[in-house]
């Protein structure tokens, strides 16, 4: 399918900081796309490029195969939904959502019509007459996302919206999210700088880092095969091993840990020479029977913790560095001191560079 | 529990001087109010005063001087004239103050930081300084301080009234400006809206409150200014300066009933102005 849109090379400056550097992106249409990444990584200037709010100084975007360059924000067929809501305080909900049908000179019946209907879909029908103040956070919430969908735009942007709710508003609201992605085939572009959320929601994940996509991909393989060691820090909770040179041998790498020298399965960011690290996710490390093959290290346990879900066991291998593993729910948990010969399935150790 | 009975003697002891203290500052308080308003009880009391002569004790209570005050032909014409004044003053205040405050939010211009403090200087100076200045220059530019009349009370006072009181349309503006956020001008572009548009639905309703109060202020202060009135009335004076002639021939109760009228008109305009504030929280 032709993407609905398109960034090619585009690069955004303020002053001698460089926010966004040479982004290719191409979006799907009906994609769920999340741009994560933390503050500073250029992924709010990429939306605001997008939106029009921003101008980049080099580079092309594309909606619909046609260039947005010149276009002020009015003329571009998407919008936002903003981090705060930016709610028009002084109008109620109505008219807050049928702010941009008015602006397009909508026939009176069609409007009130169609923002019934987004107020329904968002399940927010009987606070119609309020002001945006009169409403708690997850409805302010709600009215910004109708105020956005009730104009059909091609491409829906969304900044960090649920950022100022609480944990399990949020949760919902993921979910919600994702489900009129699915509903309305809506594209989805949605700025984040929480990795769960994006792996919550996302058909596919671009994790930036100073103002270049580290990785672009599915939240599974983003998770299960982070290309870097920046990617595999920020997703999820992993251990991070070593930073000794490593030698390639086409698709696996040998590296020194803990003393040891330990086989992995090497990431496109290896490179001979330079410093590499074994990451392997708490959850895939395991006590080793007295012949299990595979990698093997030995470890103290210094600390265990019960967080409900997981018991916790932090060890701390010969060399110093510590290591964590999600201790089997039916296993009587090891006392602090246990001497433990820890191993993992050989394709779970990766070997990063950073 | 053995700790209960040290906590309650600590506070015993401490009791005598809080009550005093609290006293003490109920006391001051009280006589602070007292020397503000009790002259202005005083006035408002002896518009009612059945006598006349403004004496002790009080001959309560007619309203006939304020049936003086409506037949007194010097005193209806200044009222007219205050009123136009201020009506003049602050429409003339909103179109050069709302696009300066805009001016000050939204450009960078060499000298800003340097406008931005003395933008208040002609509300600050004296307003004998205020007078001379604005004197001297109509004279200079041979506008007579009667032109205009009796259409206006003389372009003058208008264009002076309008010149000292445009910094408090200014500042208020410009205060809430600053604390406009602008993320909401850019979610009316984003639904459609051209920036024309997005300054007469959005920014405009959102700061109106602080636009419509600077008014009611500009308004009240032209009503009862005399330093700079005093200056450039023409032939036709003003309220204040109506009740500032009569008063050269002795204190009468029509004097407090004038001073009462305009004490109400500035009463109600200030509580207009405090509900909008509130309602701009």
């Amino acid at each position: 399918m032709a993407p609905i849109l398109e960034l090619q090379s585009v690069t955004k400056r303020f002053g001698d900081f460089v926010a966004v550097n040479d982004l290719s992106l191409t979006v799907a249409p009906g994609e769920f796309i999340t741009l994560l990444g933390a503050s500073g990584s250029g992924k709010t200037t990429t939306l605001r490029m997008i939106a029009g709010f921003e101008h980049p100084d080099s580079g092309e975007i594309l909606m619909d195969g046609r260039p947005l360059t010149g276009l002020p924000p009015n003329r571009r067929d998407l919008n936002t939904v903003f981090q705060q809501y930016a709610l028009f305080p002084h109008l109620t909900v109505r008219q807050n959502v049928g702010y941009g049908l008015r602006m397009r000179s909508t026939p009176a019946p069609e409007l009130d019509q169609r923002v019934g209907e987004a107020l329904d879909m968002v399940q927010l029908g009987g606070l119609t007459g309020r002001l945006p103040r009169q409403l708690s956070g997850g409805q302010q919430q709600r009215v910004a996302l109708a105020r956005a969908l009730v104009n059909r735009p091609k491409v829906l942007l969304l900044d960090e919206p649920l950022g100022a709710l609480d944990l399990k508003l949020r949760k919902e609201m993921q979910l919600e999210l994702k489900h009129l992605n699915r509903q309305l085939g809506l594209t989805f572009l949605y700025v984040t700088h929480d990795q769960e959320e994006a792996l919550t929601m996302s058909d596919r994940i671009a994790l930036m880092r100073a103002g270049r996509i580290e990785q672009l991909s599915g939240p599974r393989e983003m998770y299960e095969r982070p290309s870097s060691r920046y990617v595999a820090d920020f997703i999820g909770e992993t251990n991070m091993l070593g930073g000794t040179a490593a030698r390639r041998h086409g698709d696996s790498a040998r590296l020194t840990v803990g003393g040891q020298e330990i086989q992995a399965t090497a990431t496109a960011s290896v490179r001979d020479g330079d410093p590499a690290w074994l990451t392997v996710r708490p959850e895939f490390v395991q006590v080793a029977g007295p012949d299990t093959a595979g990698p093997r290290l030995r470890a103290t346990v210094t600390e265990t913790v019960f967080t409900g879900q997981v018991t916790r066991v932090f060890a701390r291998l010969q060399d110093g560095s510590g290591l964590t593993m999600h201790w089997p729910a039916a296993d009587s948990v090891p006392a602090p001191g246990t001497v433990l010969d820890l191993t993992w399935p050989a394709e779970r150790g990766l070997c990063v560079g950073d | 529990m053995t700790a209960l009975p040290l906590v309650e003697s600590k506070g015993r002891r401490r009791a005598a001087p809080t009550d005093l203290w609290s006293h003490a500052l109920w006391l001051t308080g009280t006589g602070v109010f007292a020397f503000i308003y009790l002259p202005l009880l005083v006035v408002i009391l002896y518009a009612f005063h059945d006598a006349n002569i403004v004496a002790w004790p009080f001959h309560p209570f007619t309203l006939r001087w304020f049936g003086t005050l409506v037949h007194d032909r010097g005193m209806v014409d200044a009222a007219g004239a205050s009123l136009k004044l201020a009506l003049l003053a602050t429409g003339l205040a909103l179109a050069v103050g709302v696009p300066g405050a805009f001016v000050l939010d939204r450009f960078e211009f060499p000298g800003k930081a340097a406008f931005e403090r003395l933008v208040l200087l002609p509300l600050i100076l004296p307003g004998v300084i205020t007078g001379v200045a604005l004197l001297t220059f109509f004279s200079f530019v041979g506008l007579s301080l009667s032109s205009g009349f009796p259409l206006v009370p003389g372009w003058p006072v208008v264009l002076g009234h309008g010149a000292a009181l445009t910094s408090v349309v200014v500042t208020q503006v410009y205060a809430r400006l600053r604390r406009f956020d602008r993320v909401l001008e850019e979610a009316s572009l984003d639904l459609y809206a051209s920036a024309w548009q997005t300054f007469w639905y959005v920014t405009l309703p959102v700061i109106r409150p602080a636009v419509l109060g600077s008014a009611l202020l500009v308004f009240t202060l032209s009503l009862d200014e005399i330093a700079v009135t005093f200056f450039l009335v023409g032939r036709q004076n003003t309220i204040p300066l109506q009740i500032w002639g009569l008063l050269r021939r002795g204190i009468t109760p029509e004097v407090n009933a004038a001073a009462t009228v305009v004490f109400a008109v500035s009463v109600v305009v200030i509580v207009i102005w405090a509900r909008l504030l509130r309602e701009d929280r």
